[in-house]
Order: structure tokens, then C-alpha cells, then sequence
């Protein structure tokens, strides 16, 4: 397929048509208004179904209902509806049904504002919703990887029975790029024997819950989950290593972040000093086998549009073997290289 | 012999946890049988509530899908926007439907969503102890309203079935009481008809049940009938507020 030049919200909603998606609901937020008016005109044209709902509350909940028909569904939103979709998100997990959702962030806290940021890192990995669960959570820095995220996503969910996260930032939302859609590599997926599609007189009811009153039992499933997620751990992790082989300054960057840190890897090296960059693609399962491949490194360097969140992270992944720096901006301000720059100059300045 | 008096197929063979003498029993009954005798129950999906009957999914013989506090409209568009030919219903306590879920009731009835909605007014929280509902009477003691609902403080209760019957989505309102074998009977055509008026495609279908809660009332189960016909009724008057006839 030829590659056609879209807007990544736009995108986003193409992906997931191409990847078998025939159920949307929604609620407006900006940055990422694109995704629902996108699936609103074209879902029809598929074969499907765009719902636009009363609140995000809401929208989550029919994701959870269209989930447990076992549908591919999926809903997007921003910072604060996220928040709310939260709730959802924990009952999908709970009850271990498949569904994406697409946070495209913007600053906060609160109604914050609508420009782009990475302040919902904790939000997205840490939870968000109450209990033991996690959720994968995927960063794409490129309308391309957007898609590709996309489309892997509601492989992922379908393959271990759990929401997935595409977590973007409104400058991916709002963009135009080249991009091409690729069906991603197809899982030998599960049946989905559990879907509550009525039982035709012929099986034993099936029931999509959450709740279990014994706590045995809710111990039971929870490891269950636990051992579910470890192979998550296992299997999913993905990340990027940016001309680390001989970096002593290592940055740290994801999304958007991640193409300014390049650029500044580049202005660094040109300068005769050894920069670096790995980048989470995955921000949950987290990379921290890429902190194990910096042979020659001497300071880690995180850069997020954030006062600092995946900073905990990384220093769990460094187990305290380098001095680790953080650089950020936040609020919708955009972090340019010159000032990534200076922090740089000042790290290793401080470092010898 | 012949079998005159059976167990709805409807219904699976757990025994329930109601308190004794706790209407809801009988409302799930008549639900089941409605289900059955339509011959919709292989292709009917029931979404259970947060309250006393949270435990529904284990008693309807059918597909079921819980939901959270007040979302089961919500996980019913889902649901019947992912699979229109099937029989889709929600089984929802009062603080459930009136109180945490009132936005959610309110727009599955204004999209017309087709599917149909048992709610259960007991006029208390029962669940977790008593606390006022929306749908608690003035005067009436509830644990978090100790001295009786005091209006001035916390305003009247909510006519849920009258403020649905004003969209023009909600196809079929009725209110009905199981306190007397008489009104069971009633209660069950309006649940037959609201199941019908989805299967014909017609919109969002209701029936408002009064129902009892001796535990949290503090009542005998027979004063708990008697209160909730002294009490209730004229507050929460029975009968239909819309049928698909009118609704034209
Ligand atoms: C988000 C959330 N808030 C509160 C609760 C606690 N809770 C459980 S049942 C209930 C009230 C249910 O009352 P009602 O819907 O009237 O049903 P009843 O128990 O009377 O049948 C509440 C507040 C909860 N489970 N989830
Ligand atoms: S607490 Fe009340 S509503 Fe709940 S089962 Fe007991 S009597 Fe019924």
C-alpha cells in the first residue's frame, strides 16, 4: 500500500478501521476530536457503529459492554477524560476482556490546558483505576508508529485478554505525516468462547465480572492477572537504542520528547561529545533490560514533557549505577534542543 | 401427575441471598419468566447492577455481564450496539439508577436505546446498610438521614419514571408493586410488554418496580408490605406514564 499523508488523529482512527475495529464511543476533548469525527464518518461506511456518548463514563462502559461481545472496540480521549475513563479501564481489566484506548495528552492538573504534553505517565502505568492491574502501554513518536501501535494493540489485547493503551501526546494528534497501514504481524488469537453473545440454547451462560466476594478467590485471580502480566513483561517489551554503543551520555526520552533528544544527540556528537538516547516504546512492560546494553555510559539524562515522572522508572531500571539527571518542561511547553543542550553541557560538566 | 406449579427455566438453580421476605426475589422470578415465555432466553444478555442484586448474574439462566455502579445502560449500548438482534436488559437498584447512574439511564432513554430496563425502587440503599436513596420518602429514617429525610436539607425524592417519560426515546414507562398477588400479576405484563416493545424495535423500555427491604426498613416482611402500600404508592403512583401507541 502507498503511503498517503494524514493527520495522526486521523490516522489513528484509519488504523483501527484496517485492524478489524467496528465499535467506537466517544466523547469530545480536545486534542484528539479528530479520532471520533474520523470513526463517526467512517465506521458506517465499515460496517460499524460510532456511538457519541454522555461523558467518558459512559463511553468506557459501552466499550465494556461491546468488549464482552467480543468485538473489537475502541475509544480515545484526552488527559482529563482519561481520568475519567478510568473506572472502565480497571472493570476491563478486572473482568479480562479486550479493548483500546487512545489518550492523546494534554497539560494538567485539572483542565490544565490543550497543548501537548506527557504528564498522564503515571496515570497510564501505575494504573489509574483501583487494585492489581496493569495495562500495556504503548508511546509512538511518529504518525507511522501511530498506526502501526494501533493496529499491534488490538492484537495484543485479543491475544492476553486486556486493554491495551496507545498513549500519544496532541503534537502526534495534530500532525501530518507520511504513513503507510501495514496489518501488523497476525497472533495465533485465542476464541473468543467467553463472549456473552447469547446462549443460543446451547451452551452454559457465560458472565463477564469482576467481583469476587471470597477473597481467596479474588487473591486466586489477581496472581492469575499477576502471571499474565509477567509475560506481558516477557514477551512485549519494545524500545529503541539510539546510538548508544559508545555513548557516555545517555538520554532517556519517549513520544514526541524523543525526536528533539535525537536532533540534540546529534548537535552533541557533532561537538565531539558521545551522545545517546533509549527510548521506551513501551512505557508499561518498561524497558529496563535497555539500561544492561550502555557499555560506555556515564550519565543518564531523562528528558519528558513533564516535571518528572518516568524518572522513577528509570531509576528503578538503573538500580543506582549512574548519576541520573532530569530535564522537562510541562504544561504544554515544548522542550527544545538548545535548552536540552545546556542541561547536557551541565551534566557532564558536573560529572567530571 | 401433571406439573402445574414449576421453576422458570429463566432462572438457574442457585439459591439466592435475600434477606427473607425481600421483593427482589420475585421481581427476578418475574423477569425470568417473562424471558422464557417469550422464548427469548438463548439470545437475551443481562447486565446486573451494583446493590443487593449484584449477585444477578448468577441467577438469570442466560448471558450476563456485571457493571459498575450505575453503568449498566452504558455497558447495555455496548452491548446492543455490538449485537442489535439480541434481547439486552438492565436490572438496576434505585441508588443505582436514580443516584450514581442517573446521567446514564437518562441518555440510553434519550438515544432510544432498545433495550429494556428493570429498576428496582426500594426507596433505601440496601446493600451497604441503609443509607438514603434518592428515592427515600420525606420523614423516612435512613442511616444517613437519622432524625428521617428532612426535604429542606436534602430536597424530595425522585419520580425516575415521570422525568423518563418526558424523552421522547423512553418508548415505555410503567410503574407498577409487587405487595399483593394482584399487582404481581400487573407487574408482569408491563415487563412482558416492555420486553416486547424492544423485541418490535420500538426504543428504550422501563418498568419501575416497588419494592421492600424489611432488613434496612427495619419491618416484618408483611409490615414492609403494608408500609410500602401506605408509603410508597401514593408518592410513586402505580400505572403507565408511556406505551409505544402513545409515544407516536
Ligand atoms: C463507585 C461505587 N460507589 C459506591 C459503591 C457502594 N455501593 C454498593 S451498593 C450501593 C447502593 C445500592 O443501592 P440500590 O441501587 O438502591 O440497590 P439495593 O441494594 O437497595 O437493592 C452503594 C452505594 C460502589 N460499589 N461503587
Ligand atoms: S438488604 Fe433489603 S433490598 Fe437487600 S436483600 Fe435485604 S431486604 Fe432485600
Amino acid at each position: 500500500m502507498a503511503k498517503v499523508l494524514m493527520k495522526g488523529n486521523e490516522a489513528v482512527g484509519k488504523a483501527a478501521i484496517e485492524a478489524g475495529c467496528k465499535y467506537f464511543f466517544g466523547y469530545p476533548i480536545t486534542p484528539q476530536n479528530e479520532i471520533p469525527e474520523y470513526m463517526a464518518k467512517e465506521l458506517p461506511n465499515n460496517d460499524g457503529v460510532f456511538v457519541q456518548a454522555e461523558s467518558e463514563v459512559s463511553a468506557i462502559n459501552m466499550i465494556y459492554g461491546g468488549a464482552g461481545c467480543g468485538a473489537r472496540v475502541m475509544t480515545s480521549s484526552s488527559s482529563p477524560g482519561i481520568a475519567l475513563k478510568q473506572e472502565g479501564i480497571t472493570y476491563i481489566a478486572g473482568a479480562e476482556l479486550p479493548a483500546v484506548i487512545v489518550n492523546m495528552m494534554r497539560g494538567g492538573p485539572g483542565l490544565g490546558g490543550i497543548q501537548p504534553s506527557q504528564a498522564d505517565y503515571f496515570m497510564s502505568t501505575r494504573g489509574g483505576g483501583n487494585g492489581d492491574y496493569r495495562t500495556p502501554v504503548y508511546a509512538p513518536a511518529t504518525v507511522q508508529e501511530a498506526v502501526d501501535m494501533v493496529m499491534e494493540a488490538f492484537e495484543v489485547a485479543d491475544y492476553y485478554r486486556t486493554p491495551v493503551m496507545v498513549v500519544a501526546d496532541g503534537m502526534i494528534g495534530q500532525m501530518m505525516e507520511p504513513v503507510e497501514f501495514k496489518a501488523p504481524k497476525k497472533r495465533d488469537l485465542p476464541k473468543k468462547d467467553w463472549a456473552t453473545t447469547g446462549t443460543n440454547g446451547e451452551r452454559k451462560p457465560n458472565i463477564i465480572n469482576s467481583l469476587f466476594l471470597d477473597p481467596q478467590a479474588l487473591e486466586d485471580h489477581c496472581f492469575k492477572l499477576d502471571r499474565k502480566y509477567k509475560e506481558i513483561e516477557e514477551n512485549e517489551v519494545k524500545y529503541e537504542m539510539y546510538k548508544t554503543e559508545d555513548a557516555e551520555l545517555v538520554f532517556v526520552a519517549y513520544g514526541t520528547t524523543s525526536r528533539i533528544v535525537k536532533n540534540t544527540v546529534e548537535a552533541l556528537r557533532e561537538q565531539g561529545i558521545k551522545a545517546g538516547l533509549i527510548r521506551p516504546i513501551t512505557l508499561w512492560p518498561f524497558p529496563h533490560k535497555a539500561f544492561n546494553e550502555i557499555p560506555a555510559a556515564k550519565n543518564l539524562l531523562v528528558v519528558e514533557m513533564s516535571t518528572g515522572q518516568m524518572i522513577d522508572d528509570v531509576k528503578i531500571a538503573n538500580e543506582g549505577r549512574l548519576p541520573v539527571d532530569f530535564f522537562g518542561r510541562t504544561g504544554g511547553m515544548i522542550p527544545t534542543p538548545g535548552e536540552i543542550m545546556d542541561k547536557a553541557m551541565e551534566v557532564i560538566g558536573g560529572a567530571k | 401427575m401433571a406439573v402445574v406449579f414449576k421453576k422458570t427455566e429463566g432462572l438457574t438453580d442457585k439459591q439466592t441471598h435475600y434477606c427473607p421476605g425481600c421483593t427482589h426475589g420475585i421481581i427476578h422470578r418475574l423477569t425470568a419468566e417473562v424471558l422464557d415465555e417469550l422464548g427469548v432466553l438463548g439470545k437475551s444478555i443481562g447486565v446486573a447492577p451494583v446493590g443487593c442484586s449484584v449477585l444477578a448474574y448468577d441467577y438469570f439462566n442466560c448471558d450476563m455481564h456485571e457493571a459498575s455502579h450505575g453503568r449498566a445502560p452504558a455497558v447495555a449500548t455496548g452491548i446492543k450496539r455490538v449485537q442489535p438482534d439480541k434481547v439486552v436488559f438492565t436490572y438496576q437498584g434505585d441508588g443505582d439508577l436514580c443516584s450514581i447512574g442517573a446521567a446514564e439511564i437518562v441518555h440510553a432513554a434519550a438515544r432510544g436505546e432498545k433495550i429494556t430496563t428493570i429498576f428496582v425502587n426500594n426507596a433505601i440503599y440496601g446493600m451497604t446498610g441503609g443509607q438514603m436513596a434518592p428515592t427515600t420518602l420525606p420523614g423516612q429514617k435512613a442511616t444517613t438521614a437519622p432524625l428521617g429525610r428532612d426535604v429542606d436539607h436534602a430536597g424530595m425524592p425522585i419520580r425516575m419514571s415521570e422525568m423518563l417519560a418526558t424523552l421522547d426515546g423512553a418508548v415505555f414507562v410503567e410503574r407498577v408493586s409487587v405487595n399483593n398477588p394482584a399487582n404481581v400479576r400487573k407487574a408482569k405484563k408491563a415487563i412482558k410488554r416492555a420486553f416486547e416493545v424492544q423485541l418490535e424495535g420500538k426504543g428504550f423500555g422501563i418498568v419501575e418496580v416497588l419494592s421492600t427491604c424489611p432488613t434496612n426498613w427495619g419491618l416484618h416482611p408483611v409490615d414492609s408490605l403494608k408500609w410500602l402500600e401506605e408509603n410508597m404508592i401514593p408518592y410513586y403512583q402505580l400505572g403507565n406514564l408511556r406505551n409505544p401507541e402513545e409515544a407516536k
